[in-house]
Parts: structure tokens; C-alpha cells; sequence
């Protein structure tokens, strides 16, 4: 295994976080409403983990460096694992376990949908992003995977449909999505990569 | 994992009114019934730091208002079998805009609101407009206390012992006119002291509006508050003056009154300019109807535990049906939401 105190290190880091929320959620620290604080930030740390996961391979590119590659999958991982901590606050928290409550949440609210949606397709790829299913899949398994960018879009639209009178937060995050995005647009990476060349070129000659 | 979600009616343990609370309210009562027997006035009487309520932040009243509660009806108005909720959450759990969206936010950033002197204009169909200062405009009410539940339109709710003087009576004083049918109101609006104000990304056009219809406004559970937890409105609260409909959802609840008019014609609401599918003009507390983005039949009450969610049902015209439901005979709510 290759970097592995960087792979542990990361672990660490992401998994402390809710934990911590956890406990301050218990000591009524995060205020008189701790299922609803607790419930956003998991919501909000998915997303953070989703724009992560989608800027490691970027930072490869641009760096050279193999161990952004090397936790890609762990982060992609824990985007999902957040995404279930989020949905079970929302059924605990929110719905009090009232499962016919939900069907009626996923039948009349389209931020719900949208949300239920982007879960589904995280699950698909979590399901799917071992070894054993990489090499079944074949070459599907890239294809399968780029349906990461339509979790972010429906992701993006699920925060932008639950703000209310303020769309300041929700700004930062859809402009970090769209420059990950935009980092992968062919002309845009072959600007990126052309940059590199030159400044390798530089070091050799210098 | 089991929820227990008990009836509407049913006491919860957490309800009980600490030993601690409940004494220092006899502690108010028999100060109450030593100044009025005219003995010498207790030390809780001479400063406004001091209040009945378990943790409550000493506060700089006016001197008008120190005169004012010791005046004061207490609990004029209670609230049966209902746990008042800690000063702590009722003052750092706000909505307030003006100073940020976060629940937090109003309690950081509103200290650089400015509550004196204030004054309020009144104006439109009244026999006596005028611009008002606070202390004119309340001075000839007698303060009041009013335990009332609050059902905030994001499904949370406290409960909340707020001191002031019933709206007819403000209202009656500057003598609408028989062209007046409802009542506008307005927030201060001051870029320089409120944050939010400033932000470009907000869809909220300040200042904030609402209106009430006059025989809402006329009724004797309308409040004008000054005052919650037997002191001052803390600013992240609304102060100086801020309006309370207790059977309505929070956000009717306009908070630094500048104005007051009364008008001929229903007055447009800041919620209702930004989402009329989800905001009416009414906003009375209604299980039955939803708002389009979550269920209205239930609600957090505040504080509500991690593990032990305090989820209860709502009441309809969140429980003060029996005072108000008369208002709105013949109207179809779910149209009229």
C-alpha cells in the first residue's frame, strides 16, 4: 500500500467530524435545536467531501503527485458515508421515523426528490468502487463513474431549493463546483498540462 | 429506535417548571405585594438587572421602562401545562435577518443596534398620525405579562413570557378612521447598524413589511412588546417595540416597529413578496395546511434533546382556536393561508 501515514492521516481527519458534532450536538452545544444543526452540517460535510473528492484529480494533474490519486477513493467513500449520516438525521430528526410521512416527502417535495436522488446514485457508485467491480464493468466502469458530476448538480440544486431568503453560502459552493468542473473542460485541462510542460522544461533546462 | 410522540394535552416531565423558577416567581410576587402595599421598595424593584427568570442577562433598560414594570400585571396571560422556555434559547436561537440568517446570528451582531431614543410614526387613515417616541406611545398601557406559545413557520416552537400592552389599546389612542381596515408595519431599516441589510445575495427587498387586518390587530391577544423575561426586548429580540400574534406563525411577529399604518387596502408582506406559494398574508398556525417544503402537523419544541426529540403535534391556530377562530368564519384557509 502505497502512502499509507497520508492515507491514515485523511481517515482521521474526515472521520473526526462527526463524531465531534455528535458530541456537541449531545452537550446541547450546537444550541436548543441540535437535530436540525446537526442534520445541515452533515448535509453541508457531504458536499464539502463531494467538492474534495472532485479536486483531487485536479491537484494530480497540476502537482504531479501521486497520493492525491491514492485517497481519491477513500474521500468519495466518505462523501457517501456523510450522505448517510445526513439521511438518517433527516429520518430520525426531521420525520420522526414515520416512514409513510416519507413516502408523502418524496411524493410532494421536489427538493426531497432531488435530494433522494443524488443518494442513489452515490450508493451506486459506493457499491461499486472496488477493485472486483472495476475490473467487471470493464471499460463501463469509467462511464458508470462520471455520474459524479450529475450527484453534484442534483446536490448543488438540493442546497439551492432549501435556501429561503439568503443565497450568499450557497454561491461559494456552486462557484467551487463549476471551476471543478470547468478544470475538466478538454481546452481548459490542455492549458493546465501545456503550463506544466513548460515549467518541467524550465527546471531541466535551468 | 422509538419516538414517543405523546398528545397535544399530556404533560411531559421536562415540562415541569424547575423548583428554582417556580420560587423566584413567589420571590416577584411578594415583592410585587410589598410594593403595593407601599413598604419599601425591594432591591429586585430598583435596577432592571434583576428578573424572576432562571438566567437571564442583566439589561440596560430606559428609565421609562424601569417605572413602567413596576407597574407590571404579571401573568396576565398564562400558558397551561407549558414549560417557559431557558432565556438562553430564546435569545440565541433568533430569526432576525437584519442581522444574518444564521440562528446565531442576531445574538452576535445586533448589539450595534441603536434603541434610544426610538420612536414610531404612525400615519394613513388616523385621526392623530404623528411621530411618536416610544415612551409616549406605550405610556398609557399598563405593561402586561403574556406567557404565549410561539410556532415559528420552520416547525420549531418555544414559549415565551413577553411584557407589554395589547395593540387595540395603542391603536385606539390615535383613532383610525372609518376608511382603516387593516394595519401596516415596518422594520427599521439602517444598512450602517444591520448586516443582513448590506448583503447582495438576499432575495429579502428592506425594509421588512407585514400587516395584520384591523380586527386581528383590535384583538385583546395582539401584543406590542418591550419587554420579555421580566426585562427589556434584548435587540437580537426585536427591541425596542415588536409585534406578537401569538395564533400566527413567527415571521408576522415584525420586529423594531419604525411605522405604523393604517390603510384601506391589504398591505404587502416581505414573505409573501419573496414566496407567495409558501407565505400568505394570514400565516395563522394551521396543521392542516402544509407549506410546500415540509409538513405543518408537527413541530420541535425548543429546547428539543439529541436523543430524545421533544416532537409534538400543532394545534391549530396553534391553541388559541377558542379566541380566534371566530376571525376567520367563512374563509377558506387553505386558500387564504
Amino acid at each position: 500500500m502505497r502512502y499509507p501515514w497520508f492515507r491514515l492521516a485523511v481517515f482521521l481527519l474526515v472521520a473526526v467530524w462527526p463524531v465531534w458534532w455528535v458530541y456537541q450536538a449531545w452537550l446541547f452545544a450546537l444550541g436548543p435545536d441540535p437535530g436540525k444543526v446537526l442534520l445541515e452540517r452533515l448535509g453541508l460535510g457531504a458536499l464539502v467531501m463531494l467538492l474534495i473528492t472532485l479536486s483531487m484529480t485536479p491537484l494530480q494533474k497540476v502537482t504531479g503527485w501521486a497520493g492525491w490519486i491514492v485517497v481519491r477513493r477513500q474521500l468519495g467513500l466518505w462523501c457517501f458515508a456523510y450522505a448517510v449520516l445526513h439521511l438518517a438525521a433527516y429520518l430520525f430528526f426531521v420525520l420522526g421515523l414515520d416512514f409513510t410521512q416519507l413516502g408523502v416527502e418524496l411524493r410532494k417535495r421536489p427538493y426531497i426528490i432531488v435530494g433522494a436522488l443524488a443518494w442513489v446514485l452515490l450508493l451506486a457508485l459506493a457499491v461499486t468502487s472496488n477493485r472486483a467491480s472495476q475490473r467487471k464493468l470493464g471499460s463501463n466502469w469509467r462511464k458508470l463513474h462520471k455520474l459524479v458530476y450529475g450527484v453534484l448538480a442534483l446536490a448543488l440544486l438540493h442546497f439551492l431549493w432549501i435556501v429561503r431568503a439568503n443565497w450568499a453560502e450557497w454561491s461559494v459552493y456552486a462557484g467551487i463546483g463549476a471551476a471543478l468542473m470547468a478544470l475538466r473542460v478538454p481546452f481548459i485541462a490542455g492549458l493546465i498540462k501545456r503550463q506544466k510542460k513548460n515549467r518541467t522544461n524550465l527546471q531541466r533546462s535551468a | 429506535m422509538l419516538i414517543k410522540v405523546s398528545q397535544a394535552s399530556a404533560c411531559h416531565e421536562s415540562e415541569v417548571t424547575p423548583q428554582a423558577t417556580y420560587l423566584s416567581r413567589r420571590a416577584v410576587m411578594a415583592g410585587a405585594a410589598a410594593l403595593a402595599a407601599g413598604a419599601s421598595i425591594p432591591a429586585w424593584a430598583e435596577s432592571s438587572s434583576v428578573s424572576a427568570y432562571e438566567g437571564v442577562e442583566p439589561g440596560k433598560a430606559p428609565v421609562w421602562f424601569q417605572e413602567k414594570l413596576k407597574q407590571t400585571r404579571w401573568q396576565a396571560v398564562t400558558a397551561a401545562g407549558e414549560a417557559i422556555t431557558p432565556y438562553k434559547d430564546a435569545t440565541h436561537y433568533n430569526n432576525f435577518y437584519e442581522f444574518g440568517t444564521d440562528k446565531g446570528d442576531p445574538a452576535q451582531n445586533a448589539g450595534s443596534l441603536k434603541t434610544e431614543p426610538w420612536s414610531v410614526v404612525v400615519d394613513g387613515e388616523v385621526g392623530k398620525p404623528g411621530k411618536y417616541s416610544l415612551e409616549d406611545f406605550v405610556k398609557p398601557a399598563q405593561l402586561e405579562e403574556r406567557i404565549y406559545r410561539l410556532r415559528c413557520v420552520e416547525a420549531w416552537s418555544m414559549v415565551i413570557p413577553w411584557l407589554g400592552v395589547p395593540l387595540a389599546s395603542i391603536l385606539k389612542q390615535v383613532e383610525p378612521t372609518s376608511k382603516a381596515r387593516y394595519v401596516r408595519f415596518e422594520t427599521l431599516q439602517d444598512p450602517a447598524t444591520m448586516p443582513g441589510q448590506r448583503s447582495s445575495f438576499s432575495y429579502i427587498q428592506w425594509p421588512y413589511e407585514e400587516g395584520l387586518r384591523l380586527d386581528e390587530a383590535m384583538h385583546p391577544l395582539t401584543l406590542l412588546a418591550v419587554g420579555m423575561y421580566g426585562r427589556e426586548l434584548p435587540n437580537q429580540n426585536g427591541a425596542p417595540l415588536r409585534l406578537v400574534v401569538p395564533w400566527k406563525y413567527g415571521f408576522k411577529g415584525i420586529k423594531s416597529i419604525v411605522r405604523m399604518s393604517l390603510v384601506a387596502k391589504q398591505p404587502r408582506t416581505t414573505w409573501q413578496g419573496i414566496a407567495p406559494d409558501e407565505y400568505g398574508f394570514y400565516a395563522n398556525v394551521n396543521p392542516q395546511v402544509d407549506h410546500p417544503r415540509w409538513t405543518q402537523a408537527r413541530e420541535r419544541r425548543l429546547p428539543s434533546g439529541l436523543f430524545a426529540p421533544n416532537v409534538r403535534e400543532t394545534q391549530m391556530f396553534n391553541g388559541y382556536a377558542e379566541e380566534v377562530a371566530s376571525l376567520y368564519a367563512g374563509l377558506d384557509l387553505r386558500v387564504n393561508y
